[in-house]
């Protein structure tokens, strides 16, 4: 009997593999692997594709921490060449894991110094954010309050019960969060971010799992009960963009702490043993020029990296913080965990 | 062993079971615990911490109350559908199982949409009653977990029960009462026994579903509620320990395959044969004024377990304080020139191409693993039962990582291709078709078929015109759920597929990462579309019919 199944396994994986194996040509093919929220114009990818005479596909494999898993569990044979969506809070672990090739565009110099990722040219930045607390404007106007100015005031009785956070465990925005409290409060001062997120706990702090959990069920904007949420500072220039109303004026704004904010960088590189190497460095270029740059913030509304790339008309609604907080990707890496497993005890056990 | 006919047919669900589940599980399993060297300490470390043992308990005990209030909730829907005729019992069957397939995160804005502190029911209820502030509170506690559960699971109960429930002589009940016995005294004492094998069927599934569930306790319940499934998720997806993600993954089946066989146990010592009569006979308009009274009651209790669901459809219709279908042209325009736009229609295809080769194939291996498990007498049927289920007993991202890890590279290359996904789906619907059949299998009286047989009747006839219009009804509810599975299934993200095979929760959870009202009114749009199409898709499958019973 166990003959025949393996008989029939055999059978089964060759029509398979007739069914689905196509000959890739080398550089005719790109396959760039990312996140879901990746998204960019299709004349731009129609125009590489052109000059290239090559085929682009994207492959989306889920949330940023899931596209690394998948890559550092394909290391050395990987699905895609290219690999978009490493940011530096993810940075450490692929450096640690090697997953990707050096390699530096000529058009680097068109990125600031401090966008700059990884001196060892694996990862290039491609755009950037900041993650932060949005507040509703209408509700706190209606409360008679106005935005807090520290990080502190959020632990008094008049913010009880007024704040959504993410899960640093499962949602990206939530452990860019907690890395600027740590900047904020550091990790061993007398008063530090684990004291604050005891006190915040005791204050009525809501953890949600993920952003859209909390900004579609719980932000009083969408009808929750909690006017504060960690969110991107771009959401308020998106409230405008997507309102069923023309409006004049953000109905959310950002809070504007210094430290408060965490500088997102997001970047590109090419995977070790990619199968169209040449075309894949050739993405990264022109994923840096200006064409590519201008196009992708109004569908992903997060800035360009590219200094001269010039932001949508609508971003002015969007305010940028002063001085976001800033601790090397090489730290987060390595002690991302610890940071999480010290929070979970703190705010969840 | 000779190669009969019946030993090749039991080779196809083997088949497709080793190459699309053991396979990528092994493959999956072997590669996280590598550097352990295949020791015990992830093990021993998971065991060890009193976090993780925490974590089982509540898993274990959430299922099991989550199944009886499922079951309490789906009983009396399923008496409803099975014995009453009424006016509009098609239509409201055909929605009344739509949650089912809705994305968690569309429901949870349908309840913050009604029962939310600013929501209809409290702003009403404020006006009328010159309340300050809302008197219903929902915040995200442990109630409505099980709530929820209850709310996504009832229509397993109600499907598979009333489909079972709805050709079983009633003469059986009928003789009790006139033999002296109460109503409550019969059905306890007649019709539930007969009706054991459904329920625990229907109940097997509603807990394998609680146990791994996922998306709920993410969105309803919080990070305090973590299940298994969540605390996998965590583990390998944010804090790259793959291994002790995987040892939890393994914990997680071992317990799920206890469960399971307990369940297929009772499930095979509860069949008795049973006496099989037209629906017809059976189900019948409401006699006494107390009989209207209930079914009235019933029917609009299965409405207000939707509003959540209705609010949404009122809401994706509403844009700046009116009502246009604004949110439902928006979809059709791709305002922004993205790459990854799909227009509806091919979106709505792509689900329903997906759904239908899912429904296909898990008809295949559905049937012939039940036709297999309903054999009589053989030693090893509910450890087999068991093993069939276990796909719904395995985390969704471990399998996800096993199909990358299986299917990425020669002999087997299966990136960004459509079978990976049917594959995928076929995987979770399947065990839902052994379920619905094997209760109905294990019911036929045997004497109608050995009458086919010394009447002459060979044994494919036999089957075709005795066997099978009897479990025509079973197999149609398996492949109504079998499309609904894939109709509902967001696994798509822990695949690694092509942005122009997006399906209809794809679609929502795109819109729904960015902020802005056009973002929520599109998605709701395209969930109220999920639900017209999950709704006229049961309707039509319901519609087909093979020499049904009612033939007799």
């Amino acid at each position: 009997m166990t003959y025949r199944i393996a008989v029939a396994a055999l059978v089964l994986s060759t029509l398979a593999l007739l069914a689905a194996c196509g000959s890739q040509d080398e550089d005719r093919e790109l396959v760039i692997m990312t996140h879901d929220s990746f998204d960019v114009g299709e004349d731009v990818i129609a125009e590489f594709e052109q000059a290239n005479d090559a085929t682009v596909v994207i492959l989306k494999a889920g949330d940023a921490g899931l596209v690394l898993n998948r890559a550092i569990l394909e290391k050395g044979n990987p699905s895609a060449d290219l690999l978009f969506g490493i940011d530096n809070t993810y940075l450490g672990r692929a450096l640690d894991e090697e997953i990707f090739d050096p390699y530096r565009p000529d058009n680097l110099d068109s990125v600031p110094d401090h966008l700059i990722l990884d001196d060892t040219n694996h990862v290039t930045p491609i755009d950037y954010g900041y993650v932060l607390l949005n507040y509703d404007k209408a509700f706190l106007q209606e409360a008679g309050m106005s935005p807090p100015s520290t990080l502190e005031e959020l632990t008094r009785p008049e913010w009880k019960g007024r704040l959504v956070v993410q899960n640093p465990a499962s949602s990206s925005p939530g452990l860019a969060f907690l890395i600027a409290t740590i900047a904020y409060f550091g990790e061993d001062d007398d008063y530090d971010y684990l004291d604050f997120w005891a006190d915040l706990r005791a204050n009525g702090l809501l953890v949600r799992d993920g952003w859209s959990d909390a900004y579609w069920t719980d932000f009083s904007m969408y009808g929750g009960d909690y006017p504060l949420v960690v969110s991107y500072a771009t959401s308020p220039a998106a409230e405008v963009f997507f309102s069923e109303t023309e409006l004049g004026e953000a109905p959310t704004g950002n809070v504007l702490i210094d430290n408060a904010a965490f500088l997102q960088i997001e970047g590109i590189g090419v995977l070790k043993g990619a199968n169209s190497r040449n075309l894949a460095r050739r993405f990264i270029d022109f994923a840096l020029d200006t064409r590519f740059q201008e196009d992708f913030p109004d569908k992903m509304f997060v800035y360009p990296a590219n200094s001269d790339a010039k932001t949508p008309e609508f971003f002015r609604f969007a305010e940028v913080p002063a001085q976001p907080a800033r601790i090397g990707p090489a730290e987060i890496g390595e002690k991302r965990e610890k940071w999480i497993d010290a929070w979970t005890d703190v705010v969840l056990r | 062993m000779t190669l009969t006919p019946r030993r090749i047919l039991i080779l196809l669900p083997l088949a497709y079971l080793a190459l699309f589940f053991v396979y990528p599980l092994l493959a999956i399993l072997g590669r996280s615990l590598d550097g352990s060297a295949f020791g015990l300490d992830p093990f021993v470390r998971l065991l060890g911490d009193s976090y993780y043992l925490g974590r089982i308990w509540f898993t274990t005990w959430q299922a099991a109350v989550s199944t009886l209030l499922t079951l309490a909730v789906g009983l009396p829907v399923a008496y409803l559908f099975a014995r009453r005729e009424f006016p509009g019992k098609t239509a409201l069957k055909a929605v009344s199982t739509v949650p089912f397939v809705m994305p968690t995160i569309v429901v949870a804005t349908g309840f913050v949409a009604l029962l939310g502190s600013r929501g209809l029911l409290n702003t009403f209820l404020m006006d009328i009653f010159g309340l300050e502030s809302p008197p219903i509170r929902v915040a995200n506690t442990l109630a409505l977990i099980l709530a929820a559960h209850a709310f996504y699971n009832y229509a397993i109960v109600v499907r598979i029960v009333s489909a079972f429930w709805a050709n079983v002589d009633p003469s059986a009940e009928e003789s009790a009462a006139m033999l002296g016995a109460g109503r409550i005294r019969a059905f306890l004492h007649v019709t539930l026994p007969i009706l054991m094998p459904a329920i625990v069927s229907s109940a097997l599934l509603a807990f394998a579903f609680s146990f791994t569930s996922f998306g709920v306790i993410l969105v309803l319940g919080g990070p305090e509620f973590a299940t298994l499934e969540v605390s996998i998720y965590e583990l390998a997806a944010r804090l790259f320990r793959l291994e002790l993600a995987a040892a939890l993954a393994i914990v997680q089946m071992a317990f799920t395959y206890v469960f399971l066989l307990v369940y297929a146990w009772l499930q095979r010592r509860a069949s008795v044969p049973v006496g099989i009569v037209p629906r017809e006979a059976v189900a019948r308009p409401a006699r006494r004024a107390g009989e209207t009274v209930l079914v009235f009651a019933l029917a609009l209790g299965v409405l207000v377990l939707l509003s959540p669901l209705l609010s949404l459809v009122e809401r994706a219709a509403s844009v700046g304080g009116g009502y246009s279908l604004d949110h439902f042209r928006g979809l059709f325009s791709n305002e922004r020139g993205s790459y990854f736009y799909l227009s509806p229609v091919m979106i709505v295809w792509n689900s329903l191409r997906f759904a239908g080769a899912a429904m296909v194939v898990s008809l295949a291996v559905g049937a012939v693993s039940a036709y297999f498990l309903s054999r009589p007498r053989r030693r090893g049927t509910s450890a087999a039962d068991a093993l069939f289920m276990m796909p719904l007993g395995v985390s969704a991202l471990i399998m996800g990582f096993g199909f990358l890890v299986a299917f990425n590279r020669g002999p087997i290359d299966l990136r960004g291709s459509w079978v990976i996904l049917v594959a995928a789906h076929s995987l979770l619907a399947y065990p839902f078709v052994i379920r619905t059949l094997l209760p109905v299998l294990r019911g036929l009286p045997p004497a109608l078929r050995e009458a086919a047989a010394i009447l002459g009747a060979s044994p494919v006839r036999a089957f075709l015109h005795v066997d099978l219009p009897i479990i025509s009804r079973a197999l149609l509810v398996g492949a109504a759920f079998a499309f609904a599975v894939s109709m509902g299934e967001f696994g798509a993200s822990l695949l690694l597929v092509r942005p122009e095979f997006a399906t209809m929760p794809v679609a929502i959870f795109r819109l729904l990462s960015q902020p802005g009202e056009a973002n929520l009114g599109q998605a709701l749009a395209m969930s109220s579309l999920l639900m017209a199409v999950v709704a006229l898709g049961f309707a039509a499958i319901e519609r087909f019919r093979y020499r049904d019973v009612g033939g007799f």
